[in-house]
């Protein structure tokens, strides 16, 4: 007897515990659930817990509650300019219904596949209204909000939400590349020989500066010099005239003397006749 | 008892107790097995960490450092993260244990407003703000944070003027990127705080480097030939000055020496005119007769007698042949 009531309770556990794990079911923070009833969707539950649902008839289908990711491969679009830029932009985004997703897109790589063909088309409207350098400098923000809202609208109806769509990267293709590799080349190059032909203008105008001044300073010293001189002759001049004025004779007489002391000196040779006045006494005894 | 007990494992041990025939080995058994459920709801949460606890996925609370309990699985279950820690992303390049760096290309070139190329380096540092945002609400938030930084600091770049960003720039980038990525990250609710964005290495492309390396060395040669330049004004003007100066003492030493030289002169001559005046004849005829004898004994001396006509021309000559035979 006590065996077959410790069957009966043994079954009746088994039982309660098959049902509850088919009744009971949780919802975690990150998620949101949606029971589908014989293959149609009867109830959207986003409050995490636990929940309860008619066991084996219902089913759960869960989906993310995150901020979910999208990274599109790059891809070459052409600007308003004409020019080429590879875009390499992510997206991330949300499933805000997930009911209209469910019945559109089904799971997360469904949506991927619908993203890529809404932001890739957006992207390339939006883009060839620009011009290159809008792109990447003045209307980047712009670009990608224009973006972000026209791709938010039409992914609302597959129940996502966008956050936003942004360009990681914005680059020119390898081929342009090189033509702004040789442009900028180019530009230091003149920057370059700017520099050193400055640097040659600068210096010549300071050597040449350096050689005026020098020559002012010696012309200077010249004017200076010829001035001083010529005051010192003229007052040579007048000393001397005040002096010998007294006796032009007497002036004339010691000059001479002297001159001939200084112009006559031991290796000249002097011819003289006995005729002059010097010798009237050597013969005349 | 029965609600208590959910577990598959515990009807295993079920069966063995059946074997034994005992029905209180059985409730010993299950209550032990009950006992050590409980104690498996013990967690210890680390200094760096802070913990969330959910009650069959909904948020319950949030823990600190320090041993705590939460009901056991599947009851209740926690998820932790190292809140204090300050995590770093590498974007352009990557560092291995070995502090050696390689670059990554794709991530570090960018297009400059005035459409040059540019090559940046950086890091991102960042904590965990907010614990709860962080592990429930972004799929990948290191990918999104990074994601994030390279399209800011493309969309900063893209502003700015190639030699602003290689020169004076960095620090303006850096605060620049750090707001606009802090503000996207609030966007997404990520619980992230963005501690700092530090510039690594600003350059240009490889491929022009070179040219960049010849601006910096063209400025170099500029100022080396401004140097140079002054350098010869430094020493050619003294110089001018020095000579000058010379110029004029010796012109003033000449002017004295004229001068003075003069006045004794004059006066020499005046103090002989004195005398001269007391006897002029016989003071004339001494003074020349003083002085020509003075110079005539210095020379060498040929005297004619007057009345011989023919006198050799020749005589005298000597002199200049000897002269003229050692050239």
């Amino acid at each position: 007897m006590k065996n077959s009531i410790f069957t009966i309770i043994l079954i009746f556990l088994v039982a309660t515990v098959v049902i509850s794990f088919s009744a009971l079911f949780t919802v975690d923070v990150t998620e949101q659930a949606m029971i589908i009833q014989m293959g149609k969707p009867v109830k959207v539950i986003k409050e995490p817990g636990l929940h309860v649902k008619i066991p084996f008839i219902q089913a759960v289908t869960k989906f993310s509650k995150k901020l979910l990711e999208y990274d599109a491969n790059p891809s070459e679009i052409i600007t308003k300019d004409k020019k080429i830029l590879v875009i390499d932009n992510y997206c991330r985004w949300k499933i805000e219904d997930p009911l209209k997703f469910y019945l559109n897109v089904r799971d997360v790589p469904g949506a991927l596949a619908r993203l890529d063909d809404i932001i890739y088309s957006e992207m390339r409207i939006e883009l060839a209204q620009h011009t290159l350098i809008e792109v990447v400098s003045v209307n980047r923000n712009q670009v990608m909000h224009n973006v972000t809202e026209l791709s938010g609208k039409k992914a609302k109806e597959y129940g996502i939400y966008i956050e936003d769509v942004r360009i990681k990267r914005a680059d020119l293709p390898p081929e342009n590349e090189q033509k702004v590799y040789d442009r900028m080349k180019a530009e230091r190059n003149r920057i370059a020989k700017q520099y050193r032909s400055e640097g040659m203008e600068e210096s010549e105008i300071i050597k040449s500066r350096a050689d005026k001044e020098s020559r002012i300073i010696i012309a200077e010293a010249y004017r200076k010099v010829q001035e001083i001189k010529g005051k010192a002759d003229a007052e040579v001049v007048k000393i001397t005239a005040k002096a010998y004025n007294k006796d032009i004779n007497f002036y004339e007489f010691t000059k001479s003397l002297e001159v001939y002391n200084k112009i006559i000196k031991e290796d000249s040779d002097l011819f003289m006749s006995t005729a002059g006045k010097l010798f009237q006494f050597l013969f005349s005894n | 008892m029965i609600e208590k007990d959910p577990w598959g494992n515990v009807k295993i041990n079920f069966d063995k107790l059946k074997m034994k025939n005992s029905k209180y080995g059985i409730y010993i058994v299950v209550a032990i097995i009950l006992f050590i459920w409980i104690l498996t709801g013990i967690f210890i949460v680390d200094a760096d960490e802070k913990a969330v606890v959910k009650r069959f996925g909904k948020v319950v609370n949030e823990v600190g450092p320090g041993p705590h309990y939460h009901l056991p699985f599947p009851i209740e279950t926690i998820d932790r993260a190292k809140v204090t820690k300050v995590h770093r992303i590498e974007i352009g390049y990557r560092s291995d244990r070995y502090d050696r760096t390689r670059g990554v290309l794709k991530e570090s070139l960018m297009l400059t407003g005035d459409e040059n190329i540019v090559s940046i380096d950086f890091i991102v540092q960042y904590r965990i703000r907010e614990i709860k945002y962080y592990l429930y609400n972004v799929v990948n938030v290191e990918k999104a944070i990074k994601s994030a930084a390279e399209a800011t600091i493309r969309e900063v770049a893209g502003k700015e003027k190639i030699d602003d960003i290689l020169t004076v720039g960095k620090g303006r980038i850096q605060a620049e990127v750090m707001t606009s990525l802090q503000e996207i990250l609030d966007s997404y609710n990520s619980g992230v705080y963005i501690v700092a964005v530090q510039l690594q290495d600003i350059s240009p492309p490889e491929e022009v480097d070179a040219a960049f390396k010849d601006v910096a060395s063209a400025r170099e040669d500029r100022n080396r030939f401004i140097n140079e330049a002054e350098a010869y004004r430094n020493e050619i003007i003294p110089k001018a000055r020095a000579k000058a100066a010379s110029m004029v003492f010796q012109a003033e030493a000449y002017s004295s020496e004229q001068v003075e030289k003069a006045k004794g002169d004059s006066n020499k001559f005046l103090q002989i005119l004195e005398e001269y005046k007391n006897a002029p004849n016989i003071t004339k005829r001494r003074l020349y007769l003083e002085n020509v004898g003075n110079f005539l004994s210095k020379s060498k001396n040929y005297i004619f007698d007057a009345n011989i006509d023919q006198v050799s021309p020749f005589i005298g000559l000597d002199k200049i042949n000897k002269e003229g035979a050692k050239e």
